[in-house]
């Protein structure tokens, strides 16, 4: 929250915002003094001094430009103190009197309600955005000479065209839906326990293998955010610069290029901290096509968000913390042409070059990764039988959000809500731990050192999750083999 | 005499008036060394005071006080000094402040007066 005081003092004209304004807060000045005069308040010619407190905190932006003339309004005498007191101003001005919509305003707008104020006026086209948040009144205005006759001010109020946000292209109106996957299968199948677990999972396949297609339907599986949690995710993207107008439930999926610096995943900015793919991925999907082609740095950016849920942007000016809990997804080729081990096709590449690309992931982000799925080219036959596949994305979700309510029962009273979060030594000893016959394969692959016992946490997660798709009460032999298959290579 | 100039002249006649009746003792009008010429010296409080007397027809070019502007403030308080140098008997332990006098109106006998004390 940023209070703004306004106070004249008998000295020849000049007008002075301090608190650390940036050059677009700087030039409120010229906007506030233009946009008053239009809209009937005058401005006293006097000293004006302008002051945001906290002064200490760096401010940017022109969200600020509303509550400076309304101040002023206030110290000049043409506003009652008292009116504007319990609101909350938003919005840039326009030289005529106009007011402009800002990014940010659902965060703003939130915080204005948590620190127990009633009342928020907002530019018009930010009005959906800002009555999106609860226990606020929303008061949306297209001028400033609206704003002060709300307050009580004798002015006329023009009749003006509220200044309409751009509008942008409509997100993924098409629905992506599982039952375009054709002859896949196995691989919907591996989708399904990832999205009812919430485990990170690895994609690997030749190019055409369905990867990408496969990735983008997962949002569409996974159960429908809260609105709280909409609230955030919303909150995130109006941080953005993204216009808001309602929230949407579906987890959000993002995929940066693979030519992504680590700021531009992490957020980054000199004097304004702007939210990273890793951020806008918060409560959704995270996708990172082509993996072995990114920075190795900017991979082993993942490793805090994936550790704790949060993720730190630090500059030499600020700090600031971001929420990023989400689901991982990579998608990789089995070597640089993409042709390594597919039947029929040859792999130009060097054994050399091979293992290099696989070397590419860092052990740790491979170590966050349960389910590691091979993506093989569809068979010609299957691919134009024509015969749909019958899982449709809406079923599919049906599915995991009763396995969800599973796990979330059986976790119940502990910090964590789904398989892919619970730490290994609580399955492997406790409560939950399996009897030795469902174990023995397990235990046998751990005593050859064919698996980690990360590798064996891991198996176990995903068991318990495959048995709760199932219905099961625990994970029998059945199920522990499943999760043995999903880890590749163990059992060849 | 220039209409501008007859006007200013006029404005200053006001606010002299104006300072006499807020109880000021006009000290010196008019004076003028090579960096300028002051207004309005006056003596109030044990207070040394150099006025700037700014006249105008309509705000239309804006408000007399805007053209009271940092450079100005400077140029004041450097004629302030020269002024107390040149008369070091009445500027003696005095503390020197610097006020403005604004008119806006085609005729100063009745044209609206604003009156800033300390423009620093």
């Amino acid at each position: 929250m940023v209070e703004v005081e306004a106070d004249f003092t008998a000295q020849t004209p000049e007008f002075r915002i301090i608190g650390l304004p940036d050059k677009a807060l700087g030039e409120a000045v010229q906007r506030v003094r233009n946009a008053s005069s239009n809209a009937g308040l005058d401005v006293p010619r006097r000293r004006l001094t302008v002051n945001l407190s906290p002064a200490s905190l760096p401010k940017h932006g022109s969200g600020f430009d509303l509550s400076i003339a309304v101040a002023t309004a206030a110290a000049g005498g043409a506003l009652p103190a008292e009116a504007i007191r319990s609101t909350v101003h938003i919005g840039e001005l326009g030289l005529d009197g106009r007011l402009r919509p800002v990014p940010g305003v659902l965060p703003s707008v939130y915080a204005a309600a948590r620190a127990g104020f009633g009342r928020v006026v907002v530019p018009h086209a930010n009005a959906a955005e800002a009555a999106l948040v609860p226990d606020i009144e929303v008061r949306a205005a297209a001028s400033l000479a609206e704003v002060a006759a709300m307050h009580g001010a004798e002015v006329e109020v023009p009749e003006v065209d509220a200044v309409e946000m751009p509008v942008s292209a409509p997100a993924d109106a098409d629905r992506l839906d599982l039952a375009d996957v054709i002859g896949q299968d196995e691989a919907v199948d591996a989708l399904v326990t990832a999205a009812a677990g919430g485990h990170h999972l690895m994609l690997s396949g030749p190019p055409g293998a369905g990867k990408t297609m496969l990735a983008r339907r997962l949002p569409g599986i996974l159960p429908l955010l809260r609105e709280e949690e909409a609230l955030e995710v919303a909150a995130i993207r109006s941080l953005a610069g993204e216009p808001i107008t309602h929230l949407d439930p579906v987890v959000p999926f993002v995929a940066p290029h693979h030519s992504a610096s680590p700021a531009a995943l992490v957020g980054g900015g000199t004097r304004v901290a702007r939210p990273g793919a890793i951020v806008r991925a918060h409560r959704g999907v995270l996708f990172l096509d082509e993996t072995p082609e990114f920075q190795r740095v900017a991979l082993d950016a993942l490793r805090q968000p994936l550790e704790s849920g949060r993720i730190e942007v630090h500059r030499a000016g600020f700090t600031a913390s971001y929420p990023a809990r989400f689901q991982l997804v990579l998608a990789m080729n089995p070597c640089p042409c993409g042709n390594y081990g597919v039947r029929g096709a040859e792999c130009t590449c060097p054994p050399m070059a091979i293992r290099r690309y696989a070397g590419r992931l860092s052990g740790p982000l491979r170590d966050r990764i349960d389910i590691d799925l091979q993506v093989a080219r569809v068979a010609a036959s299957r691919a134009t039988s024509g015969e749909a596949s019958e899982l449709t994305s809406a079923l599919a979700r049906v599915r995991v959000v009763a396995a969800r309510d599973a796990a979330a029962e059986r976790l119940r009273g502990t910090p964590w809500r789904v398989n892919g979060e619970v730490p290994g030594e609580r399955l492997r000893v406790g409560a939950l731990r399996l009897p030795v016959k469902v174990r023995a394969p397990l235990d046998r692959a751990l005593e050859r050192g064919t698996v980690t016992l990360r590798a064996y946490d891991r198996v176990l997660r995903v068991a318990w999750t495959i048995a709760d798709l199932a219905g099961a009460t625990t994970p029998g032999i059945d199920e522990l083999g499943r999760a043995l298959f999903l880890k590749k290579g163990l059992l060849a | 005499m220039a209409a501008k100039d007859e006007l200013g002249r006029a404005g200053e006649e006001r606010a002299t008036q104006h300072l006499r009746s807020r109880g000021y003792a006009i000290l010196d009008r008019n004076w003028r060394c090579e960096q300028g010429e002051i207004d309005i010296v006056a003596f109030r409080d044990d207070r040394l005071c150099i006025v700037e007397v700014k006249t105008r027809r309509s705000e239309l070019y804006g408000h007399p006080f805007d053209a009271i502007d940092e450079r100005k403030r400077r140029r004041l308080w450097r004629l302030a000094f020269a002024w107390a140098a040149a008369h070091p008997d009445a500027a003696r332990r005095r503390e020197i402040r610097l006020e403005a006098i604004g008119l806006v109106g085609a005729d100063a006998s009745t044209a609206r007066l604003e009156h800033l004390v300390d423009i620093l």
